[in-house]
């Protein structure tokens, strides 16, 4: 079943949405102030409420108007509308209007005998209608019911009427009135004793009802001393509670823990409630003087930990990711240690290793989530920084490392936050890792690994040339008679590349870890002496699998080329767009930064750090809610100060050339006519049901003539930040500007494909789109981007940069595997044609294989390493 | 004995199977605009409305449905899902709404009564309502989340008449699938009771979910537990999912359904996701040994196919299922279970 899902003993219901409970709800509601009224239930929620009770009946409002308007606002939000509502009116019209509103099943609160057998049935049927649980009031034709007998009496007779009528019984609860105790009246005082006993008589003749109350009354006489009042409260739940009562209506916020009340002022109250002793109403009112203006929030607690010892204060420190006071702290361990005849490393190996490990427990079982854990990583590797001279001046080795790993990101590629990420996790529980950075040859990734007397070897890429340069490193390792495990990590990886391709080719263990917090887990496996054999035996039969699985799997149905071709995607090209307002290459030096924070899609952004959902929903998500919304704080943070200080530059360049389309080649026709750039595409072979096309992009060119676009868009500058951030031990920062500058890039692209649509080729000149919409895709045109599925070869990167002159008009070049540098950079074609659309050419046959290659001009054996994905 | 007793009678020995898309036989047949408007001399096209294939085309609907019957359904639903007030106002044929429903649920009973009369074995009509396009959950309007773009006495009332009809034609049952706002299901079975008090008699209901992301919510935010519970005051006789995804990914979700429901489980899942171009291809063969293993697993008391799916997909489904036991039917413990977006249980 779903961890969501709470069994529940006792239930809190909150009352601060009542504007009969709560003066600063009712005074938001008259104000028609629902946005502030809406955080109140929110509110409630965060502080524990497992079922908001919401009450509208005031004089001056319209009661059901309020009603309704304020349940379709908490709908709407999901961290409030999780939890089941209690529909709360003494008005039945009221209380119908909610269940008009409510999705879930909600509580009823609440009916009564008190206008005869019939009404109470009437009500009771349309419960069973709407499908609501209901409250009934211990209320009869007579009154209220004050006494023990009156109160069982009433909710019996009331039981077996909704029983008969076929009502669930465990959907009904009784409410057997709370009333006010320690007035000075003397009837008063057995009110607290004669409820708790009512309710443990309710349960044993009701079978599967529930019983409930609400709290505030029993204290009414102590208005303005809120001491007091919660302590009675307390005390009196924990002597109802064990008679049988299942919920009250209660503020969740304000619940004294029984054991840590002032036993002075709980004495006095248990008196009271439980009558125990003559005079006790007067003790507690003498008693209440000295409580009186108190505030129970006198003592800050956000600073508590402070005061705590050392060891407890680093836990914290570690576990909130709290550096301010680390290098203090860690020096007041290290002086304490050293007096009593320690040494330094047992800072490291004592205090900062369990609370590391508190932290790695925590993470491992989804409690706390990546952005935490790398801040933590920082505070650890500060505290370890300042106790590096100590334990160099001693000489002695450090830390026992758990191991020792080589990571790399393989030649040809430059992306790296993944690669960190997985580094920093792994220093974190203990292990030594030696970063060789990015575009790291073989050679170089072998001898580092014989020089540290490495245990394991981990790859990362994002492009998918990357994929066969791991292949190269396996054949590599195995060449060189290696058997230390290769873990395989990277946006493109996958198990099934790593079983197919990378496995066979080297006879260590190979093993796909899907994402960092998988790192620690694989670690330990492999160094494990009683782990290793078993887990590396599951691995490799897992591939076996994987395997014998593809093997056996029927091959996707392929045209040849040439039917493929008779069923292009057939584009109506009149509606072609007009040729470029601004044709020629134009180029962007610095595009202001505070322009392009406006176009930043936040979604990818989260998932870098393994957070999934959607922004903006994601802050507001159950589980990683609180994570996100303080990474996004994080980010926000670090963005003003990108922008306001200028720490980057935005360069780009765009260009528009005549063409036309050439059977799958769009051939560029320069200005003079007289060179051209041959741009093959591939075409999608895989046999489509119904009268699906077999798309290519060449399809939304014009043979007789057309235009097409190009970009190239990077963020510079990144490097004396990024080395500043690694000085200072601050990973957290360093991670955190390297996916922003990702960000800005693909922001960049965004914001430009815009301003071409809007102006240089000014197709669509009056185009008005938010943000959202952009993400969306709503425009008109598309800008595929080499190595992306509609334009599956990284190899078309070279000719769009000569076409642009990327290199020494915006400082953008390329390694061997094509990839970009810097790092967060962005390039693509642009086409304008309104049918032109996003595809994958996927799977694509030995012919086109070879055509390809005589298209591109290069030998077979080329071609294939190119598009192997596609193979 | 009546229709729900019946039908728990014969899901006591076997999986039923009930029926396959309309939809996407229906494109099949390369209908014109002369077929569907016929000669109703409605304002709008009617291209494209399939639902008024019942008094124009009434042969189109009956092959379909007696092509599922071939490939072996115990149920089959009317051709019905957009028959409903706010849906046909869309092609202004508001005032057929009623003569819809009666049609469908007649070529239904006819085709059942045959084949029940052939081979003796009960034959069950689900007589099919959509969700509308209209929410009682969420508002179209993102600046303004109160609004509401309808209330929920005016839904019960466009779905009351269409289960009105359905009856009348001869339905079984009343279908309350592709629930994707839970409200509006319970506005569903708030029709329905309305119509049992005016006929007097139970009009028993089928409740279907379907769920639109892969953690196993709808889109009011509900999960499966949660949907349960707010609608299992409607005491229907079955109780499942449908449409959303593939089989393969509604898998854990029919489980946890299946655990927890006190009456007979339905499931009906898409053939596969579609691809990148938006069509289902999911072979039947594959389909078939995707829902196979929720039978193996005891989860299923009906299957069947929704988007995608075809009289091929059926038989298939048909075939895969017919030696396994059907499930048993839990009885839960008695307990207060409430729910919000998220189901809350109160322990006994």
């Amino acid at each position: 079943m779903t961890e969501q899902n709470s069994i529940a003993r006792f239930i809190n219901i909150g009352e601060r949405t009542n504007v009969t409970g709560s003066a600063r709800f009712k005074k938001l509601i008259m104000a028609d102030d629902y946005a502030t009224a809406v955080e109140v239930a929110r509110q409630q929620v965060e502080n524990g409420a497992q079922v908001i009770d919401v009450n509208m009946d005031e004089g001056l409002l319209d009661a059901e108007k309020a009603m309704t308007t304020f349940l379709k606002l908490i709908a709407a939000e999901p961290d409030i509308a999780r939890v089941p509502v209690m529909i709360d009116s003494s008005k039945w019209s009221v209380i119908e209007a909610g269940l008009k509103c409510v999705s879930g099943k909600p509580i009823v609160n609440s009916i009564s005998m008190k206008e005869g057998e019939e009404p109470f049935l009437v009500h009771a049927r349309k419960c069973m209608a709407y499908g609501a649980a209901v409250v009934v009031m211990a209320f009869d034709e007579v009154g209220q019911a004050d006494t023990k007998e009156r109160k069982i009496e009433i909710c019996k007779r009331a039981y077996d009427l909704l029983v008969a009528e076929g009502f669930p019984p465990e959907d009904i609860i009784f409410d057997p009135n709370i009333f006010a105790v320690a007035t000075g009246i003397e009837e008063h005082d057995r009110y607290g004793l004669d409820f708790i006993e009512a309710v443990q008589e309710i349960k044993a003749q009701c079978p599967h009802a529930k019983t409930s109350g609400g709290l505030s009354n029993l204290s009414f006489s102590f208005r303005g001393n809120e001491t007091v009042r919660r302590a009675m409260h307390s005390v009196f739940l924990y002597h109802a509670i064990p008679a049988g009562l299942d919920m009250a209506i209660v503020n969740a916020g304000q619940l004294d823990v029984y054991d840590t009340i002032d036993p002075v002022l709980r004495d006095a109250c248990e008196d009271v409630i439980l009558m125990r002793k003559e005079g006790a109403t007067e003790a507690l009112i003498d008693l209440a003087e000295s409580y009186k203006g108190k505030s129970v929030a006198d003592v800050k607690a956000a600073e508590e930990w402070r005061g705590w010892e050392v060891k407890r204060r680093l836990e914290h420190a570690l576990v909130k990711g709290i550096d301010a006071h680390v290098v203090a702290d860690t020096e007041e361990a290290r002086s304490a240690i050293a007096e009593a005849g320690g040494r330094p490393i047992e800072v490291i190996e004592g205090p900062l290793m369990d609370g590391m490990n508190v932290v790695g427990d925590l993470f491992g079982s989804g409690k706390m989530f990546l952005p935490q854990v790398v801040k933590s990583a920082r505070v650890m590797k500060k505290a370890v920084a300042h106790l590096i001279p100590y334990i160099e001046a001693e000489k002695e080795e450090g830390a026992k490392a758990k191991g020792t790993i080589i990571m790399a990101t393989v030649k040809g590629d430059v992306h790296d936050i993944g690669k960190n990420i997985v580094g920093v996790v792994l220093q974190c529980n203990g292990y030594e890792v030696v970063d060789m950075g990015v575009m790291v040859p073989w050679q170089d990734i072998l001898k580092s690994a014989q020089d540290n007397d490495a245990d394991m070897i981990g790859l990362s890429g994002l492009i998918t040339p990357s994929l066969d340069e791991m292949v190269t490193v396996a054949e590599e390792m195995q060449r060189a008679e290696m058997t230390m495990p290769l873990l395989i990590g990277g946006a493109t990886t996958s198990k099934v590349h790593t079983a197919l391709k990378i496995d066979p080719n080297y006879e260590g263990p190979v093993i796909h870890v899907l994402d960092a917090s998988r790192a620690v887990g694989v670690a330990s496996k492999l160094l494990s002496d009683t782990q290793r054999d078993p887990y590396v035996v599951e691995v490799a039969d897992e591939y076996e699998h994987v395997r014998d699985a593809r093997a056996g799997k029927a091959e996707k149905q392929l045209l040849s080329l040439e039917d493929a071709r008779a069923n292009f995607y057939d584009a109506y090209l009149s509606d072609k767009p007009a040729p470029p307002a601004k044709p020629g290459v134009h180029v962007f030096d610095d595009w202001d930064l505070a322009e392009l924070r406006e176009y930043i899609d936040w979604t990818p952004f989260f998932r870098a750090w393994e957070l999934h959902g959607n922004y903006p929903a994601i802050l507001e998500d159950d589980v990683v809610g609180e994570s996100a919304r303080s990474l996004k704080a994080d980010a926000d943070a670090m963005l003003d100060k990108i922008v306001g200080e200028k720490w980057l530059t935005a360069r780009g360049v765009c260009g528009f050339w005549p063409c036309a389309r050439d059977g799958d080649d769009i051939t560029i026709h320069d200005a003079e006519g007289e060179t051209h750039t041959v741009l093959p595409m591939l075409r999608q072979q895989i046999k489509k049901s119904r009268d699906r096309a077999n798309m290519c992009l060449a399809d939304f060119v014009d043979p007789d003539g057309d235009w097409i676009g190009g970009f190239a868009v990077g963020i510079h500058r990144i490097e004396p930040h990024s080395a500043r951030f690694q000085a200072d031990k601050d990973d957290y920062s360093d991670i955190l500007l390297k996916a922003l500058a990702d960000r800005f890039a693909e922001a960049f692209a965004e914001r430009l494909h815009q301003h071409v649509r809007q102006d240089l080729w000014g197709y669509a000149p009056g185009e008005q789109l938010t943000n959202k919409a952009l993400i969306k895709e709503e425009y008109r045109g598309i800008r595929p981007a080499p190595g992306y599925p509609a334009c599956p070869d990284h190899s078309l990167k070279p000719l769009l940069f000569d076409l642009l002159d990327a290199e020494s008009n915006v400082g953008l070049s390329l390694t061997e595997s094509f990839a970009m540098w810097p790092t967060a950079a962005v390039s693509g074609f642009y086409f304008g044609h309104p049918e032109s659309q996003y595809f994958g050419v996927a799977k694509i046959g030995r012919d086109q294989l070879e055509d390809y290659a005589n298209r591109r001009g290069v030998d077979l054996a080329t071609a294939e390493r190119w598009l192997r994905p596609n193979l | 004995m009546n229709a729900r007793e019946r039908l728990i009678e014969a899901a006591a020995s076997r999986v039923l199977i009930s029926d396959g898309a309309f939809g996407t036989q229906i494109q099949e047949r390369k209908l014109t605009e002369e077929d569907y408007a016929g000669d109703l001399g409605l304002k709008a096209d009617q291209k494209g409305n399939n639902d008024i294939l019942a008094l124009t085309r009434p042969d189109v609907i009956a092959d379909i449905t007696r092509a599922y019957l071939d490939a072996g359904s115990d149920v089959v639903s009317t051709n019905t899902f957009s028959a409903n007030r706010i849906s046909q106002a869309d092609y202004a044929a508001e005032d057929k709404v009623a003569a819809i429903n009666i049609a469908s649920g007649r070529i239904a009973r006819e085709l059942c009564d045959e084949y029940e009369a052939k081979d003796g074995r009960p034959r069950f009509i689900a007589g099919a309502i959509g969700p509308t396009n209209k929410t009682l959950s969420l508002s179209p309007d993102v600046e303004d989340p109160g609004f509401r773009e309808i209330d929920f006495d005016e839904l019960t009332a466009v779905y009351k008449e269409q289960a009105a009809a359905l009856i009348e034609g001869g339905c079984d049952f009343i279908l309350i699938e592709t629930v994707f706002d839970t409200l509006n299901a319970k506005a569903g079975v708030m029709a329905v009771k309305q119509l049992e008090a005016e006929l007097g008699r139970e009009v028993p209901v089928m409740i279907s979910m379907t769920l639109t992301d892969l953690s196993g919510r709808n889109l009011s935010g509900h999960t499966v537990e949660a949907f349960w519970y707010a609608v299992r005051h409607a005491k229907p006789v079955t109780i499942g999912l449908n449409c959303s995804f593939g089989a393969d990914q509604l898998r854990p979700h029919v489980k946890v359904l299946s655990s927890l429901a006190d009456t007979l489980i339905m499931a009906y899942p898409n053939a596969g996701l579609p691809n990148e171009l938006g069509e289902y291809d999911e072979m039947p063969d594959t389909t078939a040994s995707l829902v196979r293993q929720w039978a193996e697993g005891g989860q299923v008391n009906i299957l069947g196919g929704c988007c995608g799916s075809s009289p091929a997909h059926i038989k298939a489904i048909a075939e895969a299922v017919k030696d396994l036991e059907p499930r048993k039917i839990p009885s839960p413990e008695t307990a207060m279970r409430l729910s919000g977006l998220e189901a809350f249980v109160v322990a006994a």
